[in-house]
């Protein structure tokens, strides 16, 4: 499992990569695999639609399950990956990098300390077995 | 009969689990609750079973000693030797919904000819394995199209010449929604009036427009007109259709329409007294990862061999629990096999065979019946191949009279329509001869003198 | 070989049923409403029925041999009741016939309603639900109208224990409710704290599987019913695995307040490869003005010369129609047949054999496959499909290697809180030796899956087709065969 250790991590598998103050969005690696194939995903908000923390922002599905993301902060949406919807395995190889799914101008950067380092997501999802 | 065991078979297996009795294996069972006697009749033999299930038969009058002017959503058609030689193979109808791809692939190839027919007989893109019935399939409709607008539009706009009970299916599956409602068939609705009466109602609440081709009086519009309206507004229009008419009208594609729905048992299925029949579900590409219900798809093995698997599964109650957006599991399966035979064995030239003869015959009727006098055809519209006529007395009194005759007379509106006191349903198909109509026409006739 | 499809198998001018030529004079279809193009295949009667008997071959089918899908209830489907479905007074008589022509369909249907109301200990019953699906959507949505009538306006949750049918939580958010999980405890029931931590006035009730779907009957069942009927809420059975109680408990003497029944479980009607079904509800009597339009009622009751007359009628508080019609009529024909056959003396076989059977399946493989929940089972049992010793087999590679055994498999992975689940249930039809050969294969696979898992893992190798792709078929999603080219 891959858990890099820039990243900030949310108790339902997000991370957040944070850059001034716009944060990238994406499910983590352990997420990637539980799901297993990626056969499908939609980004269900828009450009411009502000986000309270934990409002569902997309759906992933694989063969065997589906699964909601959820925001990790709350913000303005500013950018969503438009490549995801023909190319929905990019998630499965390249979670943290092509498989991103929104940036967001971040409203309240205090939120950021609610969630996970990359030690506290990793021994949080060991607890969680496989 | 159908539990094996001998007696030395029972005692040797509740000696292998450690027990005394089969009473034994009920210990977790409430000791006051256990074993009630139940009050139903005696067993009976196969012999005597079947000597009964012949009585209870033959105390109907069926369709085969009576003369079947009565549709209203379920339709008396021929159903060639071929479709229940099928259906009756235990290969297809002792099997399972199809979830292990290796060892059903029968099924799922005959469901995926479904989908396929359906399609294309429909216009559309995508059909599903199938729905309960036509009315479900329109409230499956409503449903995804409350979905598809994630709830921001909350109103479903019912044609008043949409079949009376889709329309209150419709109702109960939405009542679980917050603040959807439906608009457009009240009870001072002019239930004649055309598509246009429909336009007002359309607005950036709407979410669906339900209209049904031919509609619930038989009559055939041109949509393409309520179509623009509709998507002007962002709505989706949902079309129900009878299969039986597509072969010889216009696909619901040609007006644009989003949703196909509609009830398949003119295609094979028995009327069975209302069920189980078949409801067809067909939508745009666009739509497809909304519609509920099975789907299958086409994919290889692990040889590279061509096969068939349920697909978009993750969409299902199963896997998505309370986020699921229905929680339908089984299609209509055996039903659904029943008009992919019928319509294999008919084919483009029979299906078109049978639309044809249902239009001449019902436009025969009609226009005998029109030539009498105190009854009239209602309406100009053009029609397929039912049709409403006002009589001179109550239809109740007027069916009672037929059937003295054994005739199974039209459906009587006023039981929907108030405004249609006097008005029944009359509906014709390839069954009925013309000695037959003539028969009707006569026995109107002398009842409209009595 | 694969089969080539109906559209690859249409040849131009075929046609394999013709019909009369119009007896009538002809009037033409204004031009304006005209189709012209029908885009259907053109086949002879011996190209029909070839393809579908070659198709049918590709199946597995209870009259071929042991289907042991839990919570499905895959038993015998008695040649009888398909004779009697297609008598023409039954098969050929039109749902909106006037009500005294079809006395003999309305007293079937009023029979069998009497019939499931006391073998469940309900008060009233509805045949229309198409499916159990159905019949949940029904029973949700009459606790709903229930505490809507009595102007309860608070209830708006539904209590789902983890073990449940993935319906159970569908269904409810369907009706508009928040679905609260209650976990399981070690022994397999509900777990008591946890439920009563839920129970509240906003509780509209609880939807309860038993036996459970871990097979089990649930020992706390009458303080369930009682916290939850304390708390203000309604008990709806889900009688999915009702086949364990015939004769031996009815839900209604429990406290259960509504329930399905699925006739294509229990009273044996085909599953036709997905459906039809049929879903009838039972309810206890402060519910039977709720049921869904219409029910069969006594209109007039007969006496040693006449025969009652029955009828349609909707209840007063109904929650309204759930499908067009009274409901799948073909298949309360087979189920009526069914109970008739068995009677009151014999239906309490049904649940003992069952019973018999999954106690002694399960004795015979407990050695080797861990019993999840090991006590007495009832008409099924659990085991995981798994072992430390073998980590690279799983449930899956079991299931796909008994179909090489001629077996159709188990459920898989439900439910969901046992690791690897392979659920089995016999039913009452299956015999000693059937019985006993299943264990064997099933034993020889558990050693096959530490000698040899690659077998397991490619299995399986006899069947018409190996493992599909079903990434592919989600990904590239082709629905039909053929389509038109403007398309």
């Amino acid at each position: 499992m891959n858990t890099p250790a820039e990243l900030k991590y949310n108790a339902t598998d997000e991370w957040v990569k944070v850059e001034g103050n716009i944060a990238t969005i994406g499910i983590t690696d352990y997420a990637q695999e539980q799901l297993s194939d990626i056969v499908f995903t939609e980004v269900i908000v828009s450009v411009g639609d502000s986000l309270k923390k934990g409002a569902n922002i997309a759906t992933v599905e694989s063969v065997k399950a589906a699964s909601d993301v959820n925001a990790p902060v709350s913000g303005k949406v500013v950018e969503v990956n438009e490549e995801l919807g023909s190319a929905p395995e990019v998630i499965n190889t390249d979670p943290y990098g092509k498989g991103w799914m929104l940036k967001v101008e971040l409203s309240d950067p205090g939120e950021l300390g609610s969630l996970m380092d990359a030690a506290a997501y990793e021994k949080y999802c060991q607890e969680r077995g496989h | 009969m159908f539990i094996p065991h001998t007696p030395s078979e029972k005692e040797e297996m509740l000696k292998t689990i450690g027990m005394k009795s089969l009473d034994e294996l009920f210990q977790d069972v409430p000791e006051k609750y256990r074993f009630p006697k139940l009050n139903l009749p005696p067993a009976l033999t196969e012999m005597e079973a079947m000597e009964q299930m012949r009585e209870y038969a033959e105390a109907n009058e069926s369709t085969r000693e009576l003369i079947c002017f009565l549709g209203a959503g379920a339709y008396n058609h021929y159903i060639p030797a071929g479709v229940d030689f099928i259906l009756r193979r235990g290969e297809f109808y002792t099997a399972y919904t199809p979830y292990q791809p290796e060892v059903s692939q029968g099924t799922l190839q005959a469901i995926f000819e479904f989908q396929t027919l359906i399609a294309n007989l429909t216009g559309m893109d995508v059909s599903n394995a199938s729905h309960y019935d036509g009315a479900t399939a329109a409230a499956e409709a409503a449903v995804m199209a409350y979905h598809n607008f994630r709830g921001k539009r909350n109103t479903m706009v019912l044609s008043p010449a949409v079949h009376p009970q889709y329309r209150e299916v419709v109702r109960t599956y939405i009542c679980g929604y917050e603040n959807v409602c439906t608009a457009g068939d009240s009870e001072d609705s002019d239930p004649l009036a055309g598509p246009e009466a429909l336009y007002p109602l359309i607005d950036e609440n709407t979410a669906m427009v339900l209209v049904q081709y031919p509609d619930f009086f038989g009559r055939i519009f041109d949509y393409t007109a309520l179509a623009k309206k509709t998507h002007e507004a962002g709505a989706l229009l949902c079309v129900a259709v009878n299969p039986t008419a597509l072969a010889a009208l216009k696909p619901p594609s040609s007006f644009d329409a989003d949703i196909v729905v509609g009830e398949g048992q003119p295609l094979g299925i028995p009327l069975s007294f209302g069920g189980p029949y078949l409801g067809i579900f067909a939508t745009k590409k666009e739509y497809v990862r909304k519609i509920a219900g099975r789907l299958v798809g086409e994919s290889s093995d692990s040889q590279g061999r061509r096969a068939y698997v349920l697909t978009l599964t993750a969409r299902e109650q199963h896997i998505r629990r309370e986020k699921a957006t229905s929680n339908i599991c089984t299609n209509q399966g055996l039903m659904a096999l029943a008009a992919t035979v019928y319509l294999s064995l008919l084919g483009k030239n029979g299906l078109k065979q049978v639309a044809n003869l249902c239009y001449q015959k019902a436009h025969y009727a009609a226009g005998q019946i029109a030539a009498l006098p105190g009854f009239e055809v209602v309406g100009a519209s053009p029609f397929f191949h039912e049709f409403v006529v006002r009589c001179p007395i109550a239809v109740k009194e007027l069916n009672q009279r037929l059937l003295d005759r054994n005739i199974l007379g039209g459906y009587d509106l006023s039981r929907d329509y108030p405004a249609l006191n006097r008005h029944m349903l009359l509906a014709v198909t390839e069954m009925n001869t013309k000695e037959e109509i003539d028969l009707l026409v006569e026995t109107l006739k002398e009842v409209s003198h009595a | 070989m694969p089969e080539a499809t109906i559209y690859e198998l249409t040849s131009a001018g075929r046609q394999g049923v013709r019909f009369p030529d119009a007896d009538v004079p002809v009037s033409p279809l204004p031009a304006e409403f005209a189709r012209e193009e029908l885009p259907l295949p053109e086949l002879s009667e011996i190209d029909v029925i070839r393809h579908f008997t070659r198709l049918s071959q590709k199946n597995y089918c209870i009259d071929y041999g042991f289907y042991p899908l839990g919570s499905c209830t895959m038993k015998y489907n008695p040649k009888v009741n398909e004779e009697a479905a297609r008598l023409p007074g039954f098969a050929a008589i039109h749902p909106l016939q006037p009500e005294e022509t079809v006395q003999g369909a309305l007293a079937l249907m009023y029979t069998l309603q009497e019939w499931l109301a006391e073998i469940s200990g309900f008060k009233g019953v509805t045949l229309q639900p198409a499916a159990g699906a159905q019949g949940e959507y029904t029973g949700v949505m009459i606790i709903r109208a229930y505490h809507e009538s009595r102007q309860d306006d608070k209830r708006k949750k539904i209590i789902v224990p983890d073990s449940a049918h993935g319906t159970n939580p569908a269904t409810s958010a369907m009706s508009g409710f928040e679905v609260v999980g209650v976990a399981t405890d070690a022994s397999g029931n509900v777990d008591l704290d946890a439920l009563k931590a839920t129970l509240d006035d906003t509780v509209a009730g609880i939807m309860l599987t038993n036996p459970n779907t871990l097979g089990l009957f649930e020992q706390n069942v009458l303080e369930v019913v009682r916290l939850v009927h304390q708390a203000g809420g309604l008990v709806y059975g889900d009688g999915a695995n009702l086949n364990a109680l015939l004769g031996v408990v009815r839900p209604g003497d429990l406290g259960f307040d509504i329930m399905h029944f699925n006739l294509h479980k229990t009273f044996s009607t085909p599953h036709g490869g997905g459906g039809p079904g049929c879903g009838p509800v039972g309810v206890a009597a402060h519910l039977v003005d709720f049921l869904p339009d219409p029910v069969v009622v006594m209109v007039e009751a007969g006496d040693d010369d006449t025969a009652p007359l029955y009828g349609f009628r909707r209840p007063d508080k109904s929650i309204g129609r759930m499908k067009s019609f009274a409901g799948h009529f073909g298949m309360m024909v087979r189920a009526f047949c069914y109970i008739s056959m068995y009677g009151g003396d014999h239906l309490r076989d049904i649940a003992d054999y069952a019973v018999l059977n999954a106690n002694y399946l399960m004795h015979k493989v407990k050695q080797v496959y861990k019993v999840a929940y090991p006590r007495v089972c009832m008409h099924e049992f659990v085991v995981e499909g798994r072992w430390d010793d073998a980590p690279e087999v799983h449930a899956l590679d079991i299931s796909k290697r008994l179909m090489d055994y001629d077996y159709h498999p188990p459920t898989n992975y439900f439910p969901l809180i046992v690791h690897e689940a392979l659920m089995i249930e016999p039913t009452e039809t299956e015999s000693k030796q059937e019985l006993d050969q299943f264990a064997e294969a099933l034993i020889k696979i558990a050693q096959e899956a530490h000698t040899q898992p690659e077998l397991l893992k490619s299995a399986p190798h006899n069947t018409p087709v190996g493992r599909v792709d079903e990434v592919k078929a989600a990904k590239d999603l082709v629905l039909c065969c053929w389509m038109p080219d403007s398309k």
